[in-house]
């Protein structure tokens, strides 16, 4: 292992996480609700009147960021070097996975962590290893 | 007024990863590549996110109700089942494959991109069938009678 000071940005990191926590403890707090994304999308599939809105609502402001920080600013580098059919199953075990699984990096690994669950904690170590592993495996293994 | 206070809480989530350098996959994947030229940036952002996090979880953890005064809705689940070691298994490898994970693809659709498009109709795709899935099996479930 060696780190990449160049591209290690620990001030923007730590800012930035702290906005994602932010936006986590008003969703609780005000809305009485885990700021889980995949738990939030995913749910629109169950099709309950009044639990809709404010779904639809949260997928909007993060759909919106992106063009709400361009107001003020250019949007940083988005850099994706995946191709498209790659892309789709990678979406696709990402869909299913954090379903079966309850949780994704936010709902698991903010908010549970946070809330120190056991099973976030254990869902957290599992898909962290498996990316790991992944890209260990993508990169050095057969991408060479 | 929630959903007011949703969508305002969806646009500083949002904000946040991109301010965070997680709505880009490349520096996503630099921070899963611990074996090569390894970016720990996003070690930060898990921190920064819990460090705020639990003070708000350990206000809400106190309270049944939030102070819009709707129910408190705390997962109650305690179990580690197989359920939850596959799926989070299932959701890494698809993480590690693109760096990207369903806040961040949400982020890439609103920013024009169009493997983020892609990416969000198959996460979408993968949520309908896990829908379509739960589904048969509780029509099965109430056939044989049976109740979990």
């Amino acid at each position: 292992m060696s780190i990449d000071w160049n591209h290690f940005t620990p001030w923007s990191a730590l800012a930035g996480g702290m906005g994602i926590g932010i936006a986590a403890a008003l969703f609780v707090l005000l809305n009485g609700r885990i700021a889980g994304i995949s738990g939030i999308v995913g749910g629109l599939f169950k099709l309950q009147t009044g639990d809709m809105g404010w779904r639809m609502a949260f997928v909007a402001g993060l759909v919106a960021a992106p063009l709400v920080w361009q107001l003020f600013h250019g949007l940083p580098t988005l850099q994706i070097d995946t191709g498209y059919g790659m892309l789709a199953l990678s979406g696709l075990m990402v869909g299913i996975g954090t379903r079966y699984g309850s949780g994704c990096t936010s709902g698991h690994g903010v908010c549970g962590m946070s809330r120190l669950s056991p099973r976030s904690i254990v869902a957290t170590l599992v898909f962290m290893g498996t990316g790991f592993v992944t890209v260990y495996l993508i990169r050095h293994v057969f991408g060479g | 007024m929630a959903n007011i206070t949703a969508l305002l809480a969806g646009l500083i989530f949002g904000l946040g990863l991109i301010l965070a350098g997680m709505a880009n996959p490349a520096k996503v994947l630099a921070f899963l590549d611990i074996t090569g030229s390894w970016d720990p940036s996003l070690a930060l952002v898990m921190g920064g996110a819990i460090a705020v996090g639990s003070i708000a979880f350990a206000v809400a953890g106190r309270r049944s109700r939030s102070y819009l005064g709707l129910p408190m809705h705390l997962p109650a689940a305690r179990m580690i089942d197989k359920r939850l070691v596959l799926g989070s298994l299932v959701f890494g490898i698809g993480w590690g494959m693109a760096g990207i994970c369903p806040g961040p693809a949400l982020v890439l659709l609103g920013a024009g991109s169009s493997e983020g498009a892609v990416f969000v109709a198959a996460m979408l795709l993968g949520m309908g069938i896990f829908e379509i899935l739960e589904r048969s099996k509780s029509v099965d479930r109430s056939k044989t009678g049976q109740h979990v």
